[in-house]
């Protein structure tokens, strides 16, 4: 049974396989000798958004990172078991990479703009995958910026270096040139833990604007983000999988005591 | 303590502050007895008539130049960036320390090397009598190229990782996130070291001196012999007197308003860059 149909507001519908977006089935994964994380199955469901809590080194980044494949960059890192997105093992050597970060864009902890124009830095992705055509890519450029509630704040400086906005508009860029390549899958790594809490909430709302179009996987050191934003949360400890619950269960009736020491806050 | 740093600071701005008065004061009352005009746009250079028209040096130290760095940059931003983000660890080892050799040869056996081997091949195969504007131009582009290597090499390893995973994880390919995301945060770095290499080029005279055929005269052609501004002043040194010693001096100022223009225009346009 999927932990969606126990979940209050959404028990009416029926799901399907079609609606799991992730499914990772005994997922081992090593950094050389290092055991980081351990036998973990999850199964991601589309058009949510599923917050990864735990404390440092659980292991909930390492995971984010091997939905997109971008721990292939660290050396010595070995992942046993299967990650199916839609059914296909991301880690076949069938998988065209560049293809799947296409599908699963990725939002970085520390805003990441590149040093060039905000209207370069939404159509660096875009131009990547070969659209030339400048309407085209105006187009894109104000859609992406839209989505990301941005646009009417730098909509006259699209020609401006991204390096002179603040740390909160960076983010929502870099949010933006995700949303240009049209993914169907966004993750976000701890993404407001270099921001104000003003820019916090910006991007905390625009992520449940997001939803609606987008499935959301989130990593988050703050349960209180956790508790807002998302459906359904997973909480990592050491490596393991704990539990995964509709986020307001996992919060108020947590089935495993390790989560009820972490949320009620005795240790993490 | 910190007077100590304060003092070592001195030295450096002391010696530039010291050579640019000497220069200018011996230099300049040239143009009191001498046309300025007639000086830099003069094309024959008689000094036994005092007839002293540099611009076939000027001309001359341009094209060597511009060839250095036409065959030289590509070369070393690609080998930087090669170094930097494709070789692996062990090529890198084995490449650091020859480029850092490249760059500790004395420039006189650069000449020698230009004198017999590429002289002699370049004149069985383009013909003439080999001393050229070409094989002056491929010498100093090895002899720039560990200048442009190694600046260039550091920028790219300074640029954040973050562009680099920014750009891979919008689906870029490693290549293409080299060439369009690092490379370019590189470039204020990559210039600098054109800049000094442009500088290191200008100012050789040794390793020129041997190749280079030295006939003052206008640039004929890739294949023909030049004469540059540091080369007129080397070989006419040792034995000018009076208006003809003036008038190396006067070249020497030239060479020098040259390379400070240079200088302040690219980093003018870099800073230009890093603000916009």
């Amino acid at each position: 049974m999927s932990i969606l149909e126990q979940k209050g507001h959404v028990t009416a519908e029926t799901f399907h396989t079609e609606d799991i977006k992730f499914d990772i089935q005994n997922m081992d994964l090593y950094y050389t000798a290092f055991h980081a994380l351990k036998n973990i199955n999850m199964e991601i469901p589309r058009g949510h958004v599923t917050a990864l809590i735990g404390p440092s080194g659980c292991g909930k980044s390492t995971l984010l990172k091997s939905l997109n494949r971008m721990n292939d960059l660290i050396p010595g890192c070995r992942i046993t078991g299967s990650i199916r997105l839609e059914g296909q093992d991301i880690y076949a050597s069938s998988t065209d990479v560049n293809l799947l970060r296409k599908r699963v864009g990725m939002v970085f902890q520390k805003p990441n703009p590149f040093p060039m124009s905000i209207y370069d830095n939404i159509a660096y992705g875009p131009r990547t995958h070969g659209v030339r055509s400048r309407a085209k890519l105006d187009e894109i450029v104000e859609k992406s910026l839209r989505g990301a509630a941005l646009f009417d704040e730098v909509k006259d400086d699209l020609k401006k270096s991204a390096m002179a906005i603040s740390g909160g508009q960076q983010q929502r860029l870099c949010i933006a040139r995700c949303l240009a390549i049209d993914p169907d899958v966004i993750l976000m790594d701890e993404p407001t833990s270099a921001l104000d809490p003003i820019s916090t909430s910006r991007i905390e709302d625009l992520v449940l604007e997001m939803k609606k179009d987008y499935t959301i996987i989130i990593v988050t050191h703050n349960m209180q983000q956790a508790a807002r934003i998302s459906d359904i949360t997973a909480f990592f400890l050491l490596g393991e999988m704990i539990e995964m619950s509709p986020t307001e269960r996992l919060f108020s009736t947590p089935q495993d005591k390790r989560t009820e020491n972490y949320i009620t806050g005795r240790f993490g | 303590m910190r007077g100590l740093f304060l003092a070592s600071a001195c030295v450096c701005i002391l010696a530039v502050g010291v050579i640019c008065a000497f220069l200018f004061a011996n230099g300049l009352p040239f143009f009191t007895k001498y046309s300025a005009w007639d000086f830099l746009t003069g094309t024959t250079w008689r000094p036994l008539q005092e007839v002293f028209g540099i611009l076939p040096m000027i001309v001359g130290s341009f094209y060597v130049t511009i060839g250095a760095l036409l065959l030289g940059a590509p070369i070393g931003v690609f080998t930087a960036i090669l170094m930097a983000r494709f070789a692996s660890k062990r090529i890198v080892k084995i490449m650091k320390p020859c480029v850092a050799l490249l760059a500790g040869i004395p420039s006189v056996v650069y000449g020698f090397f230009g004198l017999m081997l590429l002289v002699p091949t370049f004149r069985q195969t383009f013909g003439g009598n080999g001393k050229s504007a070409l094989v002056a131009s491929t010498l100093l582009a090895i002899m720039i190229l560990p200048t442009i290597i190694q600046t260039a090499e550091a920028a790219i390893n300074a640029v954040p990782n973050s562009y680099y995973e920014g750009s891979l994880a919008l689906g870029a390919s490693h290549e293409s996130s080299v060439f369009r995301a690092v490379v370019p945060a590189a470039r204020p770095g990559i210039v600098s070291g054109i800049v000094l290499a442009i500088g290191r080029a200008i100012g050789e005279t040794t390793a020129i001196i041997m190749v280079a055929g030295n006939n003052p005269r206008m640039p004929q052609g890739l294949l023909k012999g030049l004469r540059t501004m540091t080369v007129n002043v080397l070989m006419e040194m040792g034995y000018a007197a009076d208006l003809h010693a003036e008038a190396l001096i006067a070249t020497g100022v030239v060479l020098f308003i040259i390379i400070m223009a240079i200088n302040f225009l690219f980093s003018f346009v870099n800073r230009r860059r890093v603000l916009q």
